[in-house]
């Protein structure tokens, strides 16, 4: 466990050291949440009886999307874990006393997590002092606050249980850059990263709620500004449970199975 | 034109039919001697790109099926996007007083300017990594224009899978638009395309002269270029006065867009809007300039 | 004729700590370290000679390399490569940028080749890669065919042509490279590291071939590597530099050794110029 604690640290301190990198990431995410609202809010000046979530809840969601943008990138992969399985250092990772699906698992959220945290806070900061409609509101209350950092976490794993799926399927076949830009664009759209999943109509969103997608961020930024409460909230974060222990079932099952091949391969 | 060596006159005189160099007469040794000066023929830049384009396309048959896959892999990356305009207007009637159809059409033109520039600018847009590896010392041995290079680098004929999507979304919204369709207006949708691959070509070619003054800092100039593709989804006027006048004085987007579109629509019938668009060009010029500085810096500064 | 006179150059790096909290001090102070790698550096070599340039590694001789192919301006000196003049500064009448000579000029007539850097492209035969020189060079078709059947012949490249640079042993590709650096015929070679990672038979190949390059074109021949082999084989001039600094200049009996091999003498000269 130790190990993956200098590795967080180790991934904090090279993401301060790169200050202009991380001055030039948090202006950029600034300016996109920015622009996003613009979006809504023209959206909203014409029809705000159409409108499925309060501009408030919108906007917070929006500023929420942007600060946790490492837990729920779909494109963040280690291309350290490609390599690898692909150029046969995977021996030296057998050797461990531990399962790959596990090692590769914390580290994973090793990385979100450092990631993350370098941004969040500027951008959350700035956010609250944004004029109402257009920034960070404040939680709903303290329960759904509570229940929001709760599913925030459920979510990361979510998300890091669908990365080693990829990683385990990849040990079976060499995955190309065209599924996994594949994968990349149906987790953004079904997770609610294009647009939020209110505004799917009705029909379509009772379906989308139902993938595992849309059990990652559309589950504690829409707890956060009260838009999922009470049983509907019990509902959803039910389902992220269930998909969280399934995923990660089927990858422990696939990461096993392409342990054995790496064995008798050779690697 | 430079003294290659001695041929005696009548040996390889032509070659393939051709001639290749001028015969002179002159004294060596006491005695009167015909040699040939070999003739310096600069192979022309736009010829040299098009040998540059059928090495990458080589290349690029050797991997056909990765190709493909990505090929698709782009059109489903801007589908989804797609997507989502078209659920939000499921439940909205129009945006700013633009319809469905109408923001079609201006999705459609700004994504086709972004992925053609895309496409052959490419070798800008990764120009981060021709630095980090060093690539570009060897550009700069070799006895040609840097800007000639670095496009005939890449090519990226993958992109094609966005400009296929923005034909399907262009071929709707112009078919659903309720507008006579002229030829002035054909021509301002080409004059649009033009303006705005010389506007992304430009930035893609800020983006490569800022790596040369830092590698880190560079995410915020997605913005403009990604950024701009994101939410140039919408004509700027949506975005308020303010958006307006910065992209239609600092980085001309809307010359290429939002301008032009009004006259698509009829919502002016000003011919000079035809030709607003070519007026977007003059950004190249600043995007060159700070090209030149940052070469020469790293000229100056190694790598 | 290549001609360096008093040339200067000094780098700028950003200082990166280790540890947490320097870290965080980073974030609002950035402190620099000026880097000397070139003091006052003088030197003249010959058309035709072939000259090995040795020191440790960081001594300098990438930044004069770069110096002398005209991709790196050095912040004073003069520099002449063939009667071209590269850069000049404090001399008695200064030079307008117009009077020196540009890049593309320069670059048209040298041949540069990097040991670890290839500049041939990855997934074509290598020929196609010549033709497309051939085109970047401007080399007229007689030129290319008369130097194409040489090369060929000389580095034994016959069934490597219509191979992909990706399929070819370093070996071969390092044949081909140093073909490819001599199609457009330059008057001046430079080679850094050329034999790095090479198998025994290449290496001998490599050395045959520069050295009967220089005897039989007159081609001046610059070489930096840490193999001393290739330096005894090629080399009738050393140029060593250390920190930034000429120490020594003088051909191999100067340096070598009765008794010792070239490797122990390097060292023993290293140990004592202390560097």
């Amino acid at each position: 466990m130790k190990k993956y604690f200098s590795f967080f640290r180790l991934r904090l301190i090279t993401g301060l050291q790169y200050r202009t990198a991380a001055l030039a990431g948090m202006t950029t995410q600034f300016f996109w949440g920015f622009m996003e609202i613009m979006v809504f809010h023209a959206f909203y000046e014409a029809d705000p009886t159409a409108y499925p979530m309060t501009m408030e809840a919108t906007a917070s969601y929006v500023w929420l999307q942007q600060a946790f943008l490492a837990f729920f990138g779909a494109w963040m992969f280690e291309g350290e874990i490609f390599d690898t399985i692909n150029n046969g250092n995977l021996a030296y990772e057998l050797c461990r006393p531990i399962h790959i699906y596990d090692m590769w698992f914390v580290r994973s959220v090793a990385l979100r997590l450092s990631r993350a945290l370098l941004r969040c806070i500027p951008i959350l900061v700035v956010a609250v002092f944004l004029p109402k409609s257009y920034g960070l509101g404040l939680p709903a209350s303290h329960y759904a606050f509570m229940w929001f950092l709760i599913t925030l976490m459920l979510g990361l794993l979510v998300m890091v249980s669908l990365n080693m799926l990829v990683y385990v399927t990849s040990l079976f076949t060499i995955s190309g850059d065209g599924l996994r830009i594949l994968f990349c664009s149906v987790v953004e759209f079904f997770s609610g990263q294009i647009i939020p999943l209110p505004f799917f109509p009705e029909k379509v969103q009772r379906l989308l709620e139902l993938n595992p997608f849309a059990s990652m961020g559309n589950v504690p930024f829409r707890i956060y500004s009260g838009n999922l409460a009470g049983q509907e909230m019990t509902r959803a974060i039910v389902i992220q449970v269930f998909w969280l222990l399934s995923l990660i079932a089927l990858g422990r099952v696939i990461g096993a199975g392409g342990e054995r091949k790496a064995i008798i391969q050779g690697g | 034109m430079r003294e290659r060596q001695l041929y005696r006159a009548d040996d390889n005189m032509k070659f393939n039919g051709k001639r290749f160099c001028d015969v002179k007469n002159v004294v060596s040794d006491g005695e009167r001697k015909e040699i040939c000066i070999m003739k310096k023929q600069k192979v022309s830049g736009l010829r040299l790109y098009i040998h540059y384009l059928s090495i990458i396309f080589r290349s690029a048959m050797q991997y056909k099926v990765s190709f493909l896959l990505m090929a698709l892999g782009q059109f489903l990356v801007s589908f989804s996007v797609f997507l989502g305009v078209y659920f939000m207007f499921q439940r909205f009637s129009n945006v700013k007083g633009f319809t469905y159809s109408e923001v079609l059409l201006c999705f459609s033109i700004m994504l086709m300017e972004f992925s053609l520039a895309e496409i052959w600018a490419r070798g800008f847009d990764t120009f981060p990594s021709m630095i980090r590896q060093g690539t570009f010392d060897r550009v700069l041995l070799r006895p040609r224009n840097e800007v000639l290079q670095v496009l005939g680098s890449k090519f990226e004929l993958v992109r094609i899978g966005k400009v296929l999507q923005a034909l399907v979304m262009f071929v709707y919204g112009m078919t659903h638009v309720e507008v006579r369709w002229t030829a002035a207006k054909v021509l301002t949708v080409v004059f649009m395309l033009i303006g705005g691959i010389g506007l992304f070509t430009g930035l893609f070619m800020i983006y490569a002269a800022l790596s040369f003054f830092t590698l880190e800092g560079l995410e915020f100039m997605n913005l403009f270029t990604d950024g701009a593709r994101e939410y140039g989804k919408y004509p700027f006027g949506v975005y308020g006065k303010r958006m307006l006048q910065l992209t239609t004085f600092v980085i001309p987007y809307a010359l290429v867009q939002h301008y032009p579109l009004l006259y698509i629509l009829d919502r002016r019938d000003n011919p000079f809007y035809i030709f607003l668009p070519l007026l977007a060009l003059w950004f190249m010029i600043p995007s060159y300039g700070l090209w030149h500085y940052g070469v020469r810096k790293y000229k100056s500064s190694g790598s | 004729m290549i001609t360096m006179e008093h040339v200067c150059k000094t780098y700028r790096i950003a200082k990166r700590n280790a540890g947490f909290s320097e870290a965080c001090k980073a974030l609002f102070h950035r402190e620099y370290e000026e880097i000397h790698a070139l003091k006052d550096v003088s030197f003249t070599i010959d058309d035709g000679e072939m000259v090995g340039y040795i020191g440790p590694n960081g001594a300098g001789k990438s930044s004069t390399i770069k110096i002398l192919s005209g991709i790196l301006t050095p912040d004073s000196g003069n520099v002449t490569v063939d009667g071209r003049l590269l850069w000049n500064s404090g001399s008695k009448v200064p030079l307008t940028k117009q009077e020196r000579c540009s890049r593309i000029e320069h670059v048209s007539q040298i041949g540069v080749v990097f040991g670890q850097r290839s500049q041939l492209w990855w997934d074509v035969p290598v020929i196609d890669s010549f033709e497309l020189l051939k085109d970047i060079y401007s080399i007229s078709e007689p030129v290319y065919r008369e130097n194409l059947v040489e090369l060929t012949e000389l580095l034994n490249l016959k069934e490597l042509l219509r191979t992909p640079t990706r399929q070819l042993s370093l070996g071969q590709r390092m044949r081909c490279e140093i073909a490819a650096s001599l199609l457009h015929s330059p008057r001046i070679l430079f080679l850094d590291e050329p034999t790095i990672g090479l198998d025994a038979v290449s290496k001998l190949a490599v050395r045959e071939f520069v050295k009967n390059l220089n005897k039989n074109h007159g081609t001046t021949v610059i070489l930096t590597t840490h193999d001393m082999q290739d330096i005894e084989a090629l080399a009738s001039r050393i140029i060593l530099i250390g920190k930034g600094q000429i120490l020594m200049d003088g051909g191999l009996e100067d340096i070598r050794r009765g008794g010792e091999s070239m490797d122990e003498t390097l060292a023993e000269l290293y140990r004592t110029y202390e560097i």
